[in-house]
């Protein structure tokens, strides 16, 4: 079982599922005997969700597929 | 032919999420646009290269890495040290007993996603210097793995752990001055023993 610093050291890394199964059996044991390492862990859990939620919520511009679309079918009557 | 009309159309379906990380990348909608477009193109020609099976997720945002790093010339393999401040561990964590709870909603939920505007979310990472930025968007945005990122950077996996750790640091202590910003914030409320 890890203890708190340890948890809190591999936090980054647990969330990142960059952890073996073992070491992530062994944070899972501590985070569910530990309140204030269960709040950092869903903490970081949710900033990472709303992170990537709002990062990638981006509207194309007007005409942007098919311009991707154009300059391929451009590329391949250039090269013949 | 038809392999090259099915590397279209499967790489089509990654180009609004290249063009999300592309626009994080250049700061700006007309150079990102030009960014995919080039990324689609180098992907179009090297498709002999490119072996069925391969995750061509990843090979285009290798694609797209390289050309943005080639082209704007992005420091990679030297980043100065003195480029980000050293920020405390968990800095945003431990302040959150700062944010007036009158200000925010009920559910603890929506107050993360209330907190932190878009566009308060989006300049945060845009602020971080490349050599940090980019780990970070290919990690926190899009899911890569160390390992991944390292081969698309070329640089070792210990390299890409520190700067998304220092990275990743660095943003939340400006989403914090952001949230300050907006007076969402009375710093009179954390714990003097913090």
């Amino acid at each position: 079982m890890a203890d708190c610093q340890e948890t809190l050291n591999e936090l980054e890394r647990y969330l990142d599922s960059e952890l073996s199964d073992t070491r992530v059996a062994e944070i899972i044991g501590h985070l569910k005997g530990c309140t204030d390492c269960q709040g950092a862990y869903e903490f970081h859990a949710e900033l990472r969700t709303v992170i990537k939620t709002k990062a990638q919520n981006e509207e194309l511009p007007d005409g942007f597929l098919d311009r991707l679309r154009d300059c391929l079918g451009d590329d391949v009557l250039g090269s013949n | 032919m038809g392999a090259r009309e099915n590397f279209t159309n499967d790489a089509m379906q990654y180009a609004p999420q290249l063009f999300a990380t592309a626009l994080r990348m250049t700061r700006n909608r007309a150079d990102a646009e030009d960014l995919v477009q080039e990324t689609f193109l180098k992907g179009w020609r090297a498709f002999e290269s490119y072996q069925e099976g391969t995750n061509l997720r990843a090979w285009l945002f290798r694609i797209m890495t390289n050309t943005f790093i080639n082209k704007y010339n992005a420091q990679q393999r030297r980043p100065q040290e003195s480029e980000l401040d050293e920020v405390e561990e968990l800095f945003l964590f431990r302040r959150m007993g700062a944010f007036d709870q009158s200000k925010m909603s009920q559910s603890a939920e929506d107050q993360m996603l209330e907190l932190f505007t878009d566009d308060e979310v989006k300049n945060a990472i845009e602020e971080l210097p490349e050599t940090f930025r980019i780990p970070v968007l290919l990690s926190d945005v899009e899911g890569f793995s160390y390992k991944e990122i390292a081969e698309m950077l070329e640089v070792p996996i210990g390299t890409v752990m520190s700067r998304l750790h220092r990275g990743r640091k660095a943003m939340q202590k400006m989403l914090y001055e952001y949230a300050k910003e907006r007076g969402l914030v009375d710093e009179a409320l954390l714990d003097p023993q913090d």
